[in-house]
């Protein structure tokens, strides 16, 4: 879903000049009235959790740990479990979905069986509800390959939800490289792995990184995946293999089953929409100037 | 034909890349299908949909209540943030200056990035005690449906941007050189060509409505019943799961694959859907 | 063979391992055709062309000069739906050969393109990477090499004091003369030049072609050009592709005086006139 802000956020608004005439008054306030209650909404929401989570936020409440259920306390464990979490998921999406992004915008014709399959079904991977990713994970990771609730069974089961976003915008990167680049190389002898590695990944690093940057926010973000992968668990983990509660999982089990910890639910959202903002801002900033600079240069 | 070694190993290792990106989703398929066999050999397909009630633990699966709340959540919420996010996407293309413009893109975005667990939680403390206030007891339909309109109001909007600014410029000059108004150009050239983009987003929002665990969780109550009314709370398919499946053993256990087998189905079904949609594009 | 082919060679060897004739190929096809799809783009065209001479192709566009000039070192593999039919040979080599080694067929027929188009490294590196790629490893022979292509392109005094910046930074006349430089480094026996001077703003175009006048008779040179004085300025031979219904086929080949001041095909005469095309 968000894949497509980045690629439609660098397109200039087409024609801005249409006649007006009287009778668009109507539709003109409608559209932004729209837009000024869209606008509303995102400001209430996100001023809300300020207002309420910000008064907590110190080194104190990063860094402790959990005490009384949450009640007290920090997320300084949470956040450990969080960083883990996603060191796992990003450590076994990045190869997988790069070679894959890799194999299908360049080795890959558009119209080929092999190519048609794997798009569709990473198509309907991106459409599987999140609880149904935690249902397979609980499944494969947990129980058949015996991880139990742990950072590593959370950490794969995200890898496997990342994978179409990442490989998406991956992709992209790739077909954003002129066509031109390919035919000199060849013409000049070049293998294809010489032409890969030298030419066209430094060339499609940006639509990668972007793509990362993507996956790293969706995979934050997600909290029914790990609700039975990684588990509740909110010491301080000792390994991978150890349960570790997550961020989001932290918010949700605050509010619905800790009377009382609305407070400290405030402030751990508050600290993950601030992570979330940053990444959504950075991966903005990237398609905005990074990727256009880098691939198009005269 | 070429003689690099290298290649040929390049070549393999990027295959065995995009198998197994590709395998992902047959695995699912298939663990959900394996997972449902012993409830469906014991039960039956058709008792999801006549049993009397929702009581595993007495034997009786009737999934009918989650659907509906599933559905009538899902409907709500696509009314909702369909107009408005087409409307998002016709301000910052054709109303607003390009500043403001490219302003409320970004806050599209952003609004798109903030997590279903953080919805759930606003619409938890603020949305819900709002209601209940207007007629108890709060957590209800209507709360699961604005929040839902929220989130899912920035994928209509994003596609919907996404197939306006591919209308082709000569189109809208061609319209203004014969004097049509704004709306009158938005309203009868510019939605007509970008049908089918904007089809596809409304596809994609119901698929996300559906498939959102967290803030309906968060804020619908939870009852297992068919709702009677916008305040009354209700139970989705995806809410069941979540909640029951870390104490449901054998059948119950087995039942809960069987609701997420369903959720693929129709998700499944919305792709071909989108698919078969983008098919008839007039432009690319 | 030119005193710098001599002086070049005694300084690296790049084709040991190929076994090159130090001679230069000549160039014929044999009813050769070209599909995008099931759509001709030139057919059944059969032309000889002289080792060491360089031939301009021209035509109006859409006549398959391009494409044609593609197929001669089997750039067409990278096209996808593109079928050749007919036969090419370069020198003793069969292009269409299935056992042919086709990075040895691409480093004896190097090409330049239309638009320049450096790699986005460093302008060294543009020289060195494909260099490093077929054997030659030293350091100071890679060096040595960047130095006397680029010397031999006019390039080397521009840019000897910012070799490691990105060759992006050049103006686009330099960058075509650094993508030309990199195919000389190569020791091609044949050059393709698609319009190399097109994307060219008139200064950079006369030095540009200045220095393809330089190569001639170290190589043999195809150039597809659409500037009419441009290839009677260069060329020894000229064939004129012309296109019917869509697929392109050739109308007229021989000397560039002859194709000029005597036409035999009125077609020709009405191009060059400029009543066609």
């Amino acid at each position: 879903m968000s894949e497509h802000s980045y690629r439609n956020s660098y397109k200039s608004p087409p024609c801005h000049k249409i006649g007006t005439s009287r009778r668009d008054y109507l539709p003109t306030f409608i559209v932004w009235f729209s837009a000024i209650f869209v606008s509303a909404v995102f400001f209430w929401i996100l001023s809300s959790i300020i207002w309420h989570g910000i008064g907590q936020i110190s080194w104190e409440f990063l860094t402790a740990s959990p005490q009384n259920a949450g009640r007290a306390g920090g997320i300084g464990p949470i956040l450990v479990s969080t960083a883990l979490i996603l060191v796992v998921c990003i450590a076994v999406a990045l190869p997988i979905g790069l070679g894959a992004a890799i194999m299908l915008s360049e080795f890959t014709a558009t119209e080929s069986l092999f190519g048609r399959l794997v798009r569709r079904s990473l198509d309907i991977l991106a459409g599987v509800p999140s609880i149904v990713f935690g249902l397979f994970g609980f499944v494969l990771f947990s129980n058949v390959l015996g991880l139990g609730f742990s950072i590593l069974a959370g950490g794969l089961t995200l890898a496997c939800m990342v994978l179409p976003i990442l490989i998406r915008s991956t992709e992209e990167g790739f077909r954003s490289v002129p066509q031109e680049y390919r035919m000199s190389a060849a013409a000049l002898g070049l293998s294809r792995t010489t032409t890969l590695f030298r030419i066209l990944l430094p060339a499609a690093f940006p639509g990668l990184m972007v793509g990362m940057i993507l996956g790293i926010g969706r995979a934050i973000a997600e909290t029914a995946a790990l609700l039975y992968t990684s588990g509740y668990v909110d010491r301080m983990p000792t390994s991978l293999l150890d349960s570790g509660r997550a961020l989001s999982i932290h918010i949700f089990d605050l509010s619905m089953n800790v009377a009382g910890g609305n407070e400290k639910a405030y402030a751990s959202a508050l600290v993950l929409v601030s992570i979330l903002l940053i990444i959504n801002l950075i991966s903005f900033y990237l398609s905005n100037h990074w990727l256009r600079r880098r691939i198009m240069p005269i | 034909m070429s003689h690099y070694r290298s290649d040929d190993i390049l070549v393999w290792t990027l295959r065995a890349c995009a198998i197994t990106a590709g395998v992902i989703v047959l695995l699912i398929t298939a663990f959900l299908v394996i997972e449902s066999i012993p409830v469906l050999r014991s039960v039956g397909l058709i008792r999801f949909f006549t049993d009397p009630s929702w009581h595993p633990a007495e034997n009786l699966y009737n999934l009918t209540p989650m659907l509906w709340g599933t559905l009538f959540a899902m409907t709500g919420s696509v009314l909702i943030a369909t107009p408005l996010g087409i409307l998002s996407a016709i301000f910052s293309n054709y109303y607003a200056p390009p500043t403001l413009a490219r302003f409320y893109r970004t806050l599209i975005g952003l609004l798109a990035g903030i997590p279903s667990v953080v919805y759930g939680f606003w619409g938890l403390v603020v949305l819900v005690p709002m209601i209940g206030k207007l007629e108890p007891p709060g957590p209800s339909l209507l709360a699961g449906i604005l929040i839902l309109s929220i989130m899912i109001l920035p994928t209509i909007a994003l596609v919907a941007d996404s197939s306006l600014s591919n209308v082709p410029g000569g189109y809208i000059i061609a319209a203004a050189s014969l004097g049509l108004s704004r709306w009158t150009t938005i309203k009868q050239v510019i939605i007509p060509t970008a049908k089918s983009g904007l089809f596809t987003g409304v596809i994609l929002e119901t698929g996300r409505a559906i498939g959102e665990t967290m803030a309906v969780l968060m804020v619908c109550g939870n009852v297992v019943q068919t709702p009677g009314s916008l305040f009354e709370p209700v139970r989705t398919l995806t809410a069941n799961i979540a909640l029951e499946m870390s104490y449901a053993l054998g059948d119950h256990r087995s039942a809960l694959f069987v609701s997420g087998l369903l959720l693929m189905v129709i998700i499944f079904g919305l792709i071909l859907a989108a698919e078969w949609i983008s098919r008839g594009r007039i432009y690319e | 063979m030119s005193l710098f082919k001599l002086t070049y060679n005694s300084c690296y060897k790049l084709h040991e391992t190929h076994a090159q004739p130090e001679i230069l190929s000549n160039i014929k096809t044999e009813g050769l055709s070209l599909f995008y799809g099931n759509d001709a783009a030139f057919k059944n065209v059969s032309l000889s062309i002289e080792p060491g001479s360089i031939t301009a192709i021209v035509g109006p566009s859409g006549c398959g000069k391009s494409s044609f000039l593609l197929s001669l070192n089997r750039l067409t593999d990278l096209i996808p739906g593109c079928r050749v039919t007919g036969s090419i040979r370069v020198g003793e080599l069969d292009v269409f050969d299935p056992d042919i080694d086709i990075t040895s067929l691409r480093l004896r027929v190097g090409m330049i393109f239309q638009k320049p188009n450096p790699f986005p490294l460093s302008i060294r590196d543009n020289i060195a990477l494909p260099l490093m790629e077929h054997g030659l490893v030293d350091k100071n022979n890679v060096d040595l090499a960047v130095e006397m292509v680029l010397t031999d392109v006019g390039l080397w005094n521009e840019v000897k004091d910012r070799l490691n910046t990105s060759a992006l930074s050049l103006s686009g006349g330099q960058q075509q003369r650094l993508c030309i430089a990199r195919t000389l480094a190569l020791e091609p026996q044949v050059l393709l030049l698609d319009e190399p001077c097109s994307a060219l703003d008139p200064l950079s175009s006369a030095v540009v072609e200045d220095l393809i006048m330089s190569l001639k008779g170290r190589y043999t040179i195809v150039a597809v050009t659409h500037n009419l004085a441009q290839a009677r300025r260069i060329a020894d031979y000229a064939a004129l592709f012309w296109a019917n219904n869509g697929a392109g086929s050739l109308i007229e080949y021989g000397a560039v005086k002859q194709i000029f001041d005597a036409p035999k095909e009125i077609l020709t005469a009405a191009y060059i006139s400029g009543t066609r095309g």
